[in-house]
């Protein structure tokens, strides 16, 4: 608890500790707030199964809120309809010159203090990966903020 | 695919673009070809014919069949498995399951290329629409690239959104030289260019594009061009497969008397590790490949 782990690798694909501590937290009874943004929910969904563990009936039982980054990236380039103002998309900074992750903050910070938070151990939040943040334009400067509030938030509430 | 050409003269990449698209012909796939360099037409007149003789041709429709019954709710960005699989044996009968082969000699007879649907998209044409979609600060000709797939995923049915469609089929995507000054981009001309993002942001949103249809793209980039170490390592971590070809042209290999026989090596930098929990790492590392006259060979 209170823990901030990074997973990095180097010429080698270290993917399979994501699966890892989301199948583990989830096994846990943690609520999670997955920000899945290299892969599409079916691959994660899939790999969990293998491991035990059931990606849409955790979603259904209000355990597990699932961004999925490939998905709102197409809604927000190729959709037509305006966003209601209260409900920007978590990957606003996208689409406007400001690469602020503030939004994306928001989303995390919504996720994870929703009323039904005290039916569950712990918060958790996972991200994969921060790379594609940057990738999209974010400055690291902005991750780097990103990652301080996450921390903030989600010890503050333990 | 991330396929980073060789140094000098793009020979052997654009050559496995070639069968990449030319495999998509025989399969009877439909065919989205972009490029900023040449006309997409004529890159189709350019394709290797197929032998489709008895041992090594199956029929059309069996071929189809089986790449129709895998699972592709995930459909790769790459489809990497074919022809140039023969890593130990060079008879072809025993890889009739894993696609065609071709005669590089000889070009694909155009009765094959009309049967099926062929899209196309050359940068110089396509210069007068406007993008509908928010380009998020991309790069304009990216933005109409993405605009362009977009609108054939959905028309075609690739993205499962007509219901009505009964026959799947799968959307082969070649896109060339991307990330080169023709399509507007300058990553390849300065360590510190303006534009860092472009090129990757295109690529998440293809991505995203491919990973909800019945896509496989394979994209060809100089990457011998990008000083930016930092761009070609997201390049690679928003790619399944990624496979570099360095020739030996011009360069001091080329009078080594290991590589005596070959052309080239393959560098193998990720290969795709999708739906499951790792990836299977082959053994073999050190690859080279040849061009004979009528085969393209990798050993």
């Amino acid at each position: 608890q209170g823990k901030f782990t990074l997973l990095r690798d180097t010429r080698t694909d270290g993917s399979f500790l994501v699966h890892h501590f989301l199948s583990f937290y989830l096994r846990a009874g943690c609520k999670v707030c997955f920000v899945a943004l290299l892969q599409s929910f079916s691959h994660y969904s899939i790999v969990a199964q293998k491991l035990g563990v059931n990606l849409t009936a955790a979603k259904e039982r209000g355990q597990l809120v699932f961004l999925e980054g490939l998905k709102s990236c197409l809604d927000l380039v190729f959709g037509e309809e305006e966003e209601q103002p209260g409900q920007p998309s978590p990957l606003q900074f996208l689409s406007e010159s400001s690469c602020d992750l503030r939004a994306l903050f928001d989303f995390v910070r919504a996720s994870l203090s929703a009323p039904d938070s005290g039916a569950w151990k712990g918060p958790v939040l996972l991200v994969d990966d921060l790379s594609v943040l940057l990738s999209l334009g974010a400055t690291p400067v902005a991750v780097l903020d990103f990652i301080h509030y996450c921390r903030v938030c989600l010890c503050s509430q333990l | 695919l991330v396929f980073t050409e060789e140094d000098k003269y793009a020979l052997y990449s654009s050559l496995l673009f070639k069968y990449f698209l030319a495999e998509g012909i025989v399969c009877g796939h439909d065919l989205f070809v972009a490029s900023a360099k040449e006309h997409p037409d004529n890159i189709l007149k350019e394709l290797p014919a197929p032998l489709l003789d008895d041992t090594s041709g199956k029929e059309l429709g069996d071929e189809a069949a089986a790449l129709k019954s895998e699972d592709f709710q995930d459909s790769m960005k790459i489809a990497w498995r074919y022809q140039n699989l023969p890593k130990m044996e060079t008879s072809p009968a025993s890889y009739t399951k894993f696609g065609h082969y071709y005669d590089v000699s000889k070009k694909m007879p155009p009765e094959l290329i009309q049967s099926i649907k062929f899209h196309s998209f050359y940068l110089h044409e396509e210069l007068s629409s406007q993008p509908k979609m928010k380009t998020c600060n991309m790069n304009d000709a990216y933005a109409r690239l993405l605009q362009s797939l977009q609108r054939i995923i959905s028309q075609g049915g690739f993205d499962g959104s007509d219901p009505q469609r009964k026959q799947k089929n799968v959307l082969r995507i070649g896109i060339q030289g991307l990330g080169s000054p023709l399509w507007g981009d300058d990553i390849c001309c300065s360590d510190a260019p303006e534009d860092v993002h472009s090129l990757t942001k295109f690529l998440y949103v293809l991505r995203g594009l491919l990973r909800k249809s019945l896509s496989a793209c394979i994209v060809t980039v100089p990457a011998h061009l990008i000083q930016n170490k930092a761009i070609m390592e997201r390049v690679t971590n928003l790619s399944d497969l990624v496979v570099g070809l360095e020739s030996f042209i011009g360069s001091e290999r080329e009078t080594n008397p290991l590589y005596k026989d070959y052309h080239g090596l393959v560098h193998v930098h990720q290969i795709p590790r999708l739906n499951s929990l790792i990836c299977d790492v082959s053994d073999t590392k050190d690859l080279a490949f040849r061009l004979k006259r009528k085969l393209f060979t990798i050993e």
